[in-house]
């Protein structure tokens, strides 16, 4: 038998070319299932509301979509507190951050469309300067310039210093989107689920729709999160590898004079 | 039915919006694993 001795600057094969793994295609699945099941409660099984008739049926998706993008946010907040006070200053965190508020991102600008178009519905215009609408636009531009600061050049620590600080400040706009319909006069209506005092005042199938789309867009996020932090981790991965054969390309060069 | 158009509407731009950014995120992350070896992958 023969021993080859492996080439240690021989390049190293990538037999998978893809981000999925089992556990994601299996998430990916129930998400696509759970999708099915909220269109189908969304818009055949759930009974029409008494003031808003058939309009109720936009609930399902654009409730769920804030929801989840408040989760995104605070995701984004938990990982770039952990990164900037942590012991490792682990750039895993920084990427979750960054993958969870791209996603949380996504989820707001669907809100905000389809929050329009049912505000063109109950309201009869497509947009106004209401405090909850006004909030959660500036929440939106937000996370668009916490994407934008990570794009900013730099080492990849200074990339999750920089944009840790801005991820734990805007989190604290939630509280504010959220209580704004309390906190001034709005047209939008206050919360029917999570009001403070605990009393669901919803019909149970209508609630059950909701949940259905909370738990499809809950499967949905994690399942892009997944993605995309693989992706990150690829990007960072590549651009290190591109300074370090840039390096060499400048040392040679200096060799050489 | 001009309800039935908004109603629809909303399920629509939801969908493709986020059938739209799994796309896209799939497809940058195919592009990145051909660059990278597997030993770098984490999740393999």
């Amino acid at each position: 038998m023969t021993l080859i001795e492996q080439d240690p600057l021989a390049p190293r094969a990538s037999t998978s070319a893809t981000t999925g793994t089992r556990a994601t295609r299996l998430l990916g699945l129930a998400t696509i299932v759970s999708m099915a099941w909220l269109v189908a409660f969304g818009l055949g099984f759930s009974p029409a509301d008494r003031d808003q008739e058939e309009a109720v049926r936009i609930l399902y998706v654009h409730v769920p979509t804030i929801w989840i993008a408040y989760l995104a946010f605070v995701v984004t907040a938990l990982a770039s507190a952990v990164y900037l006070f942590g012991r490792n200053h682990s750039l895993g965190f920084d990427r979750l951050a960054g993958a969870s508020a791209e996603v949380g991102v996504v989820f707001v600008a669907v809100t905000l469309v389809v929050g329009s178009l049912w505000g063109r519905l109950t309201w009869g215009v497509f947009w106004r300067w209401d405090p909850r609408l006004t909030t959660t636009a500036l929440l939106f531009v937000s996370y668009i310039g916490y994407l934008a600061v990570r794009r900013l050049g730099g080492s990849h620590h200074q990339r999750a210093r920089r944009s840790s600080v801005i991820g734990l400040l805007a989190v604290l706009e939630i509280p504010l989107v959220h209580w704004s319909v309390r906190l001034w006069r709005s047209l939008h209506q206050e919360a029917t689920v999570l009001d403070p005092g605990g009393d669901v005042d919803m019909d149970g199938l209508m609630l059950f729709s909701l949940f259905v789309g909370v738990v499809s867009f809950t499967l949905l996020y994690v399942w892009l999160l997944m993605h995309r932090t693989r992706a990150m981790a690829m990007e960072d991965l590549l651009d290190d590898q591109g300074l370090d054969v840039a390096l060499q390309a400048r040392r040679a060069e200096a060799g050489g004079l | 039915m001009e309800d039935a158009g908004f109603i629809l509407g909303s399920y629509f731009v939801t969908f493709a919006t986020v059938a739209f950014v799994a796309w896209r995120f799939v497809r940058h992350g195919r592009r990145l694993s051909e660059q990278v070896p597997d030993d770098d992958k984490h999740w393999l």
